[in-house]
């Protein structure tokens, strides 16, 4: 196929015009999976703490805690991943706090969300930026 | 399936009522995320660990979903409140069907 100069340009604008849906794109996903989690309820604030570091170093292995006393689940996403969902902890009766701790990837410096399921159904919602120096979802 | 996937837990041997004890727990799995690709660039599927529980005298303690962004050899810890003297049931579910399982003993003391 030859490619004349207006085809060409059509092609530049085409590329141009993904490039900037792309991010879109991973917004859409992130939404999607608070909404599966909260069925759209409002987000408020409080009563939930996300424990990241500021810096990690290792973008495969990022130790991560959230702590949500009378939650009944917490959900942690990372936006900036391929898939957003990094865990849910749901807590039965016989939990001691609802306290947990993990390790996770973080493709790159993004902000990651926590959003806990208090006891009375309402939804609270935490977030915290973590740079990443090297990323860490294979490539 | 993945090879010599070996949980580890660690549980205080001992306990008094209405303590709130914290489980470390970690097994040994590569978590592969999907995103991967092998040397001839063909996409490696996905195997990871995608649900742990944790149940005390069989009361659930922590359904945990883990999705790919959780790192190879998944390290979880979290609390459980000590009532009686009994056992914690351990149990990680694999992609492939494969459940792996462990349990410990707590005392009064």
């Amino acid at each position: 196929m030859k490619l004349s100069r207006r085809d060409a340009l059509a092609v530049g604008i085409g590329g141009m015009a993904l490039a900037v849906l792309a991010p879109a794109a991973y917004a859409a996903a992130e939404d999607a999976a608070i909404a599966t989690f909260t069925g759209g309820a409002a987000l408020g604030t409080g009563g939930l703490t996300l424990t990241l570091p500021e810096i990690a170093e290792n973008g495969n292995t990022v130790p991560v805690s959230v702590d949500a006393p009378g939650a009944v689940a917490i959900m942690i996403l990372a936006p900036g991943n391929p898939t957003p969902e990094v865990a849910t902890f749901n807590f039965g009766p016989a939990a001691g706090s609802q306290k947990a701790g993990t390790r996770m990837r973080l493709a790159k410096t993004q902000d990651v969300i926590a959003i806990a399921k208090m006891s009375d159904g309402k939804f609270v919602k935490v977030t915290s930026t973590v740079k990443v120096t090297i990323g860490g979802c294979g490539g | 399936m993945a090879s010599n996937v070996t949980p580890r837990v660690k549980v205080p041997a001992t306990a008094k009522v209405g303590d709130v004890i914290t489980i470390k727990t970690l097994i040994s799995h590569p978590m592969i995320s999907g995103q991967t690709k092998d040397k001839d660039g063909k996409p490696i599927p996905r195997e990871i660990i995608n649900r742990f529980t944790c149940d005390f005298n069989g009361k659930n303690v922590i359904d945990m979903t883990l999705d790919p962004a959780i790192s190879t050899n998944p390290y979880i810890e979290f609390d459980a409140k000590i009532d009686a003297a009994g056992d914690f049931k351990f149990t990680w579910y694999d992609d492939d069907g494969s459940v792996y399982s462990d349990s410990k003993t707590i005392a009064l003391g």
